[in-house]
């Protein structure tokens, strides 16, 4: 009879999160930030079908970065949750916290027990009457929530991009000022200090962009593209 | 049906469906109204609700809808909703058995609005309608129990232009309707009025009004249909779809509305018994 080697919890947890984080960190970011009115998505991303931005219910909204099959599974799942507990409820008792514990739920299962941990790092985000009653939470690949406030850069060169967008972001921004500062975000290259060295400009075609916008009734998202886009990053004269 | 770990149960994370029915009867069958066990016996009186009307104009569809729900004779409720945003672009009204209809709308608006989440974009028009005739089907059931839900569904058909109108009966057979049509138990009087009163190529008010009158001309003559009340300012529930969406006619408007029809009809009648003299009424002669 053979013996399996034996592997430490500590070694074997960590040879998951290793696997996990480097697929994430292949994608491209996507940026999440409060502004005046809401909450703004954003990320490079030519596809015009394959998102990685969407709406789960009334006044939430997710946003993935990792694998696409992967996520796209959980974002149908907080769909069916969502809709389900507003039709078995109201539709006002749907929040992104429960949600949020769903996906903690479920990604630490498949961390602990599956033989392969899902490669994805999500944010649920839901606008609240006020910018202090926002909720944005950052979902990792075991199961781990962060309740975040402001902004949340994730996927990619995450915590470089995150530095960066530190010294652009502060509260109170309007949606023009926030797209234009997450668009320069975006293309920061690998190991430029600052978002002033930024030579490359990434075409509003090329990204996708939604919001959560808190003075529309009911359903507060939107996909922002087109000429409305093009407006919103065009400088004020 | 919530998993005791607090994680997506099975049923989420499968991936296939984008109609929510279907999501439904997967997970927690109970919760759709044509899948729950029914008792043997027969059904106490419940709310009824009645006349919906819808026509077309240029442009897109309206739809109209009286107040009155009925428990046999008595009124149960005056101000009862019975049209309905289904989504942006269309209107469901319902007739038959108020609670199950109701049931029925709600299914049928998330039904709608889980697709456009899921797939990222809308049903077609006669998709949405082709939904609404599964649902009505799955309630069967219930209708051979006398608790029928007869459904009047109008919308802004987006790939052609214009507003379409569907009607349906028990079985869930849906059929297209032209110019207008109307469901419920004073239908048969707002149908006649509706063909005296429906003109090709009416802008919104005009069709607005038409299907008001029709209302009109139903509770005249349908117990179970309520007139405008305007002691108590209840208006029936009339909504427009278009190109630019549904929009719900404001109460202001329809004051008006009501006023002018009442106006014109209190001439005419007054003129009329001018003219004809004394009434006799039930003397025995």
């Amino acid at each position: 009879m053979s013996m399996p080697f034996y592997v430490s919890p500590e070694q074997l947890m960590k040879d998951r999160a290793d696997y996990a984080r480097k697929g994430i960190a292949r994608g491209r970011s996507v940026v999440v930030a409060a502004y005046d009115d809401g909450i703004a998505f954003a990320t490079e991303n030519p596809s015009r079908a394959l998102h990685k931005i969407s709406e789960i219910y009334d006044r939430i909204a997710f946003a993935a970065v990792g694998k696409y099959n992967e996520f796209e599974n959980l974002r149908v799942a907080g769909v069916r949750y969502a809709d389900l507990r507003g039709y078995s409820y109201d539709r006002s008792d749907v929040n992104a916290r429960g949600l949020a514990n769903a996906y903690a739920q479920t990604l630490g299962t498949v961390f602990t027990t599956e033989s392969k941990p899902l490669e994805v790092e999500l944010v649920v985000a839901q606008v609240g009457l006020t910018h202090e009653l926002d909720q944005i939470y950052r979902l990792s690949y075991d199961g781990s929530v962060a309740d975040e406030h402001g902004y949340v850069v994730m996927g990619g060169q995450a915590e470089h991009l995150g530095e960066v967008m530190e010294q652009g972001w502060r509260v109170g921004m309007t949606l023009a000022e926030v797209l234009t500062l997450v668009r320069t975000v975006l293309a920061t290259p690998i190991g430029a200090k600052s978002a002033e060295a930024e030579p490359r400009q990434i075409p509003a075609a090329h990204l996708e962009v939604a919001v959560l916008d808190r003075t529309r009734p009911r359903r507060a998202f939107r996909r922002l593209a087109g000429p409305l886009l093009d407006e919103l990053l065009t400088p004020a004269p | 049906m919530a998993d005791p770990t607090g994680k997506f149960p099975r049923a989420f994370l499968t991936p296939g469906t984008a109609s929510f029915t279907d999501f439904l009867a997967a997970h927690d069958p109970t919760l759709l109204p044509g899948s729950r066990p029914l008792p043997a016996g027969t059904v106490p009186v419940t709310p009824h609700a009645t006349t919906i009307v819808a026509a077309t104009f240029d442009g897109g569809v309206v739809m109209a809808g009286d107040r009155r729900a009925t428990m046999g004779s008595m009124i149960a409720n005056r101000e009862i909703e019975k049209v309905f945003a289904a989504d942006d672009f269309s209107a469901v009204g319902i007739a038959g058995t108020a609670g199950l209809a109701i049931e029925l709308v709600r299914l049928f608006q998330l039904e709608l609005e889980h697709y456009e989440k899921i797939e990222g974009t809308l049903l077609s028009l006669d998709g949405k309608a082709n939904r609404l005739s599964t649902m009505i089907r799955g309630n069967l059931g219930l209708a051979m129990q006398g608790l029928a839900v007869i459904p009047l569904f109008a919308g802004y058909d987006l790939d052609d232009g214009g507003g379409r109108i569907f009607s349906y009966d028990v079985t869930g057979g849906r059929y297209e309707e032209y110019e207008h049509h109307s469901v419920g138990s004073g239908s048969v009087f707002a149908r006649g009025a509706l063909k005296k009163l429906w003109r090709p190529g009416m802008d919104a008010p005009a069709a607005v009004r038409v299907a008001v009158e029709s209302l009109v001309d139903a509770a005249d003559d349908d117990s179970a249909t309520g007139g405008p009340d305007t002691v108590r300012k209840i208006w029936p529930v009339v909504a427009t779809v278009t190109a630019g969406g549904f929009r719900r006619v404001p109460d202001a408007e329809l004051e008006a509305v009501v006023d002018a029809i009442a106006a014109e009809r209190i001439r005419e009648v007054r003129d009329a018994r001018a003219a004809h003299g004394k009434q006799h009424g039930g003397d025995l002669r």
